[in-house]
């Protein structure tokens, strides 16, 4: 049995979509099974994914925006706002949460992709499977704004406290909005 | 001639002015504040290779309070400035700054939401080093930069150092 098969055996109904690139196996979850999924999948006897790696975020604006804009030039302004809202119902959501999982008895990768709409950047927390989660998890929200639910301590872990933009997302400009840091001694 | 030609107590005539910078100049103790590749080439530019300890930097100071010259080696991230500048509050006078390297100087390529863009909005900067990174020659012909500007100090007349209140990003 491939791992492909064994993770699809594993997952049964939850899960979406699965695909497999050059050996790089993603599976797509609902994200309110996102935690028994990973249970699953940590739990397993065959797969034994018992290693969280990394909890990535992407933002995919800049994607769908691309095909729009080159449409938007074959089509010259024509009907645009059924145009604009058709597509937008078309569109996967904005944002999506990866888990890279190991299975170090196996030596086997996969990754575990939940969508996250941008109406409810909220996601539940994987830490109560692996503590290892904690800090990615603070990065992925600094970075993204997409909030974990019961995470023990949701604060930034890259950026300063009182930084106000989460500077990954595809609108955020390089340069950065003039964001400063201010010095205040306290006596 | 000799000393040892003279007999007898001996004295100089000198100014006290010129005898404090003669001592400061021959032992600008360096406190290595590396943050990125240019700590590399300052580490080169300290050990025997180059050994900047010929010019009196004898002693790389771990500790802020025993430092005159602060070598801001690498990128200030905007998390960090609040450390550079606590480290160069912690030094004592008289104190000199060398900013090493293009990211220190201005940013350097990381023209982004997260860098710093230059340190010398946050602390005074004595001498620029520029280069991606400078090589130890760079760090060390900035070091007799320092040098020349202590010769030239004037350290009996009392001076106000640091920045203007609200000047640049930082505001004490």
């Amino acid at each position: 049995m491939s791992l492909k098969q064994q993770i699809e055996a594993c997952l049964g109904s939850d899960l979406v979509a699965i695909s497999e690139f050059r050996g790089d196996i993603v599976a797509e979850v609902p994200k309110n099974r996102v935690v028994n999924c990973l249970k699953a999948l940590r739990d397993d006897p065959e797969l034994k994914m018992d290693f969280l790696s990394d909890v990535i975020g992407v933002d995919n604006k800049a994607l769908y925006e691309k095909p729009k804009k080159k449409a938007k030039k074959k089509a010259e302004a024509e009907e645009e706002p059924e145009d604009d809202g058709a597509k937008k119902a078309e569109l996967p959501p904005r944002f999506e949460v990866i888990y890279l999982l190991l299975s170090l008895e196996n030596n086997r990768r996969m990754m575990v992709k939940v969508r996250v709409p941008e109406e409810d950047l909220v996601v539940p927390t994987v830490t109560t499977i692996w503590k290892a989660a904690t800090w990615p998890e603070r990065e992925v929200y600094d970075m993204f704004g997409i909030r974990f639910k019961g995470h023990p301590d949701l604060r930034r872990l890259l950026m300063w406290e009182d930084f106000g933009a989460h500077p990954l997302r595809k609108d955020y400009p390089l340069e950065g909005r003039g964001e400063e840091r201010h010095l205040i001694y306290e006596d | 001639m000799s000393i040892e030609a003279y007999s007898g107590p001996g004295w100089i005539l000198t100014k006290l002015e010129q005898l404090i910078n003669w001592g400061r100049k021959r032992s600008p103790w360096p406190l290595p504040y590396g943050t990125a590749c240019c700590g590399i080439e300052m580490m080169a530019a300290l050990a025997s290779g180059y050994d900047m300890a010929r010019f009196g930097a004898e002693r790389p100071s771990f500790s802020p309070r025993q430092a005159d010259v602060l070598i801001e080696a690498g990128t200030i991230t905007k998390k960090m400035v609040p450390i550079l500048r606590r480290i160069y509050d912690q030094m004592a006078e008289p104190k000199w700054v060398i900013a090493m390297g293009a990211c220190a100087c201005s940013g350097g390529v990381f023209r982004t939401y997260s860098t710093q863009q230059g340190i010398d909005s946050v602390i005074p900067v004595d001498v620029y080093v520029p280069g991606c990174p400078p090589r130890p020659e760079g760090l060390i012909y900035a070091l007799l930069k320092i040098i020349e500007k202590i010769e030239k100090d004037h350290p009996l007349y009392k001076k106000t150092r640091g920045l203007e209140l609200g000047q640049g990003a930082c505001e004490l």
